[in-house]
């Protein structure tokens, strides 16, 4: 398969821009931060993305999807992260839909997502820095589990339907849907730099029936790891949208700028930077499309997915570093977009693990 | 369609599993073990001769040449398998040569009939092994600068001037350069000749290097005699087909950046134990490196697709070169003093040292770093002179 969007996908993509740009541009998201909006996102958004079908991407036919691929995904997310449009598609249509796939759980939460009803959140993370380990129990409790610890980071965790719950069983791990009203949940949203929201969960206690489990008990590796191949690309793909945008932002501005009486692009110091810039950022963008490529293609995926991660991150804190630089003063205000792409960059950036945990996997794998 | 192309690997994989010797499925074990060709061959392994016969035979040393010109008339997915499949079994690249990398594609685009059917077949089979003329002493970054004139005699051209930084122009047969036909006008005075390095008035001074090498000569014109017929394209449009080259030129010295078949020599050091800041210095030059790959695949599929911006051949020689400087400067922090032994048995005669100081030509030759970003910004970016 050649390495370059097929026609299918290059005309999803041009949809997907025209969408985003016009119904969710930047200007979207820094109203609703103006406004303190305490969901995080626009429901009647979401629920334009499914009736756009974007959020039946990853689902199957079979099940009412497009069954479609992450290379699709990818596309919207790339939009998504150019518009920096707060948006539940990341965790539910791509992420929660792959942990979900293949398991008897789909079928009650693939309809909600496909209609834009249903918005999913994902309780990973137990400490600050993204690190695989799993200390939250679920111990045996009549005819389901009782779930005790805490997560951090869930991206939309205060508003979301459906949570998915990593744990500690008894002979491994299992992933849950945890329904986020349930009782004995303590959930605190709190606002990100990127003025995104994520929530602290506190499980004391939690009680799931047997039918929460999603896939087998103690065989959660498995979806977890769809869930993470998913979320990492994606975030990837998402990152590359935001780090294009805010290089595409920064080149305007050096053609608009005028001091000393001419263009600032025109000086050979800014022009060596962005052109170095750029270099890294079609780098990090063929490395997403390789691990996207690979997902959908079903083989072992792995590495491709770590580069990808760990060289958006690289590429894109360039990208809006040099972007608030470049644009001098104006760029620190918060008038000014430029600011929010770095915000943006830099919570993407820590998601699913930075670059240096990546760049770590692949040490490891490699054997050093 | 696809059935076909799953045949065409099973037979080009059976292919390769029969006619690839063993040794050649090994990393070359110093550079005299690279197959270069031309009329005065120097084989350090017999397999090399046998492994440069047998894919010239088939035209595979240019699989996507036409057949008519020695070439295996491969299409860009066929050929795509064969890459993948030589990549498969570890082959060593059967010939290396400026004739495929450069002056191949340029004598496809700009040549005569005639001089395709000359030219072309001998570079296929490594008969003849060509150098490239293009900086001078006052002509580097700025090319176009450049003085060696050729003059009209009716029947001839009469080439005087000197190169420099000419690559192996001491063991080269034939030699593409640039030669100025015009001097009241600057681009449009260059004219673009071939001619055989066996030519009265040609003269080559190898120049050592800080590798201690010298892959790099000094030329001297001194009255070369050149026929007419010799001339690739129009005359006075030599800078045309010059950076028609160029962007092919780049695109083999990107591919520097890749590392070899093989095992990775930088992964290699890694797990005999390197100190953690090393460690996490290689694991991030991997995440490039690795990422790079991915790069070069795509930048291949677009390019075959007609997808590729006329500049992208820029971004990938910066990239590349950088990326390749980068690896031979941790490969160096890795090996110790042990890779600092210059002369010695076990270190191959410095091959360690010296191939890093070699590696520091890469963003020079060919275009500066400097110059690929200057092009990048203008021509990609579109930023204002």
């Amino acid at each position: 398969m050649p390495l370059y969007l097929n026609d299918d996908q290059t005309m999803l993509r041009d949809t997907a821009k025209d969408f985003v740009a016009s119904e969710a541009p930047v200007s979207h998201m820094r109203a609703l931060r103006d406004a303190n909006d305490a969901t995080g996102f626009s429901r009647p958004l979401w629920k334009q993305f499914a009736e756009m079908g974007f959020t039946g991407i990853l689902i199957p036919e079979a099940e009412g999807g497009l069954g479609l691929g992450h290379v699709e995904a990818g596309v919207v997310l790339e939009e998504i992260g150019r518009n920096l449009s707060p948006s539940p598609f990341l965790a539910t249509a791509v992420a929660a839909v792959e942990a979900l796939k293949g398991t008897a759980a789909a079928a009650v939460w693939y309809p909600g997502i496909l209609s834009g009803e249903t918005v999913a959140a994902l309780a990973i993370d137990e400490g600050a820095k993204h690190n695989g380990r799993i200390a939250m129990q679920a111990q045996r409790a009549g005819n389901g589990f009782r779930l005790t610890g805490a997560k951090q980071f869930v991206t939309h965790g205060h508003v979301a339907d459906l949570l998915l719950v990593a744990a500690k069983t008894e002979n491994g791990t299992t992933l849950f849907a945890v329904p986020n009203d349930a009782d004995r949940l303590t959930v605190t949203p709190e606002r990100l730099a990127d003025s995104s929201i994520a929530a602290h969960l506190q499980f004391d206690g939690v009680e799931v029936d047997a039918d929460a489990v999603i896939g087998e008990v103690d065989q959660g590796d498995a979806p977890l790891a769809r869930l993470l191949a998913a979320g990492r690309t994606g975030a990837s793909a998402e990152m590359v949208g935001v780090g294009g945008g805010a290089m595409d932002m920064t080149v305007s501005y050096l053609k608009e700028r005028k001091q000393f009486g001419v263009a600032i692009g025109s000086f050979q110091a800014l022009q060596h930077r962005a052109a170095h810039l750029y270099s890294e950022m079609e780098v990090a963008r063929a490395a997403v499309l390789k691990a996207q490529q690979l997902l959908d293609a079903g083989l072992d995926a792995a590495e491709a997915v770590a580069v990808a991660k760990a060289m958006t991150g690289l590429a894109t804190t360039l990208a809006v570093q040099e972007g608030v630089q470049m644009h001098g003063g104006i760029g620190m205000t918060d008038e000014f977009d430029i600011g929010f792409f770095m915000k943006r960059a830099r919570v993407l950036a820590e998601m699913f693990g930075d670059t240096n945990f990546h760049a770590n996997a692949l040490a490891e794998a490699a054997g050093y | 369609m696809t059935e076909a192309l799953d045949q065409f690997r099973a037979e080009t994989r059976a292919w390769l599993e029969e006619n690839c010797p063993a040794e050649m499925r090994t990393p070359p074990k110093s550079e005299k073990e690279t197959t270069w060709g031309g009329r005065n061959p120097e084989y350090a392994h017999p397999d090399q001769k046998v492994w440069l016969d047998r894919m010239a035979s088939r035209g595979w040393t240019v699989p996507d040449w036409p057949s008519a010109y020695g070439g295996g008339g491969l299409s860009p997915a066929e050929t795509k398998i064969l890459r993948e499949e030589l990549k498969a079994i570890k082959a060593r690249n059967p010939l290396n040569s400026f004739g495929i990398s450069m002056l191949g594609p340029a004598l496809l685009k700009y040549g005569t009939e005639e001089q395709k059917l000359e030219h072309l077949p001998k570079i296929a089979r490594g008969e003849i092994r060509w150098c490239q003329g293009y900086s001078e002493p006052n002509a580097g970054s700025d090319l176009a600068g450049l003085q060696t004139s050729a003059e009209d005699k009716g029947d001839h051209f009469l080439v005087n001037g000197q190169k420099v930084w000419t690559s192996y122009a001491d063991k080269a047969d034939w030699i593409f350069c640039l030669v100025r036909t015009d001097k009241t006008v600057k681009q449009a005075g260059i004219s673009f000749l071939l001619f055989d390095m066996a030519s009265p008035g040609v003269s080559t001074k190898p120049i050592l290097l800080i590798s201690g090498n010298s892959p790099f000569c000094e030329t001297f014109f001194d009255n070369v005699e050149v026929p007419k017929g010799n001339l690739l394209g129009t005359l006075n449009k030599g800078w045309d087909v010059a950076k028609y080259l160029l962007g092919h030129e780049r695109e083999m010295i990107s591919g520097f950046g890749l590392g070899g078949s093989g095992k990775d020599p930088l992964v290699e050091a890694a797990r005999k134990g390197v100190d953690p800041i090393l460690r996490a210095q290689i694991a991030l030059f991997q995440v490039r490196s690795k990422a790079f790959t991915a790069m070069s695949e795509k930048f291949i599929d677009e390019l075959k697709a007609g997808q590729a911006h006329p500049a992208q051949p820029s971004m990938m020689k910066y990239y590349g070169t950088e990326l390749n400087k980068a690896r031979h400067e941790l490969q160096m922090t890795a090996g110790g003093s042990d890779a600092l032994e210059w002369e010695s048995e076990a270190s191959h005669q410095g091959a360690a040292a010296r191939t890093w100081l070699r590696t520091k030509a890469n963003s020079i030759e060919g275009g500066t770093s400097e110059v690929q970003l200057n092009i990048i910004a203008k021509r990609i970016l579109d930023l204002p002179s």
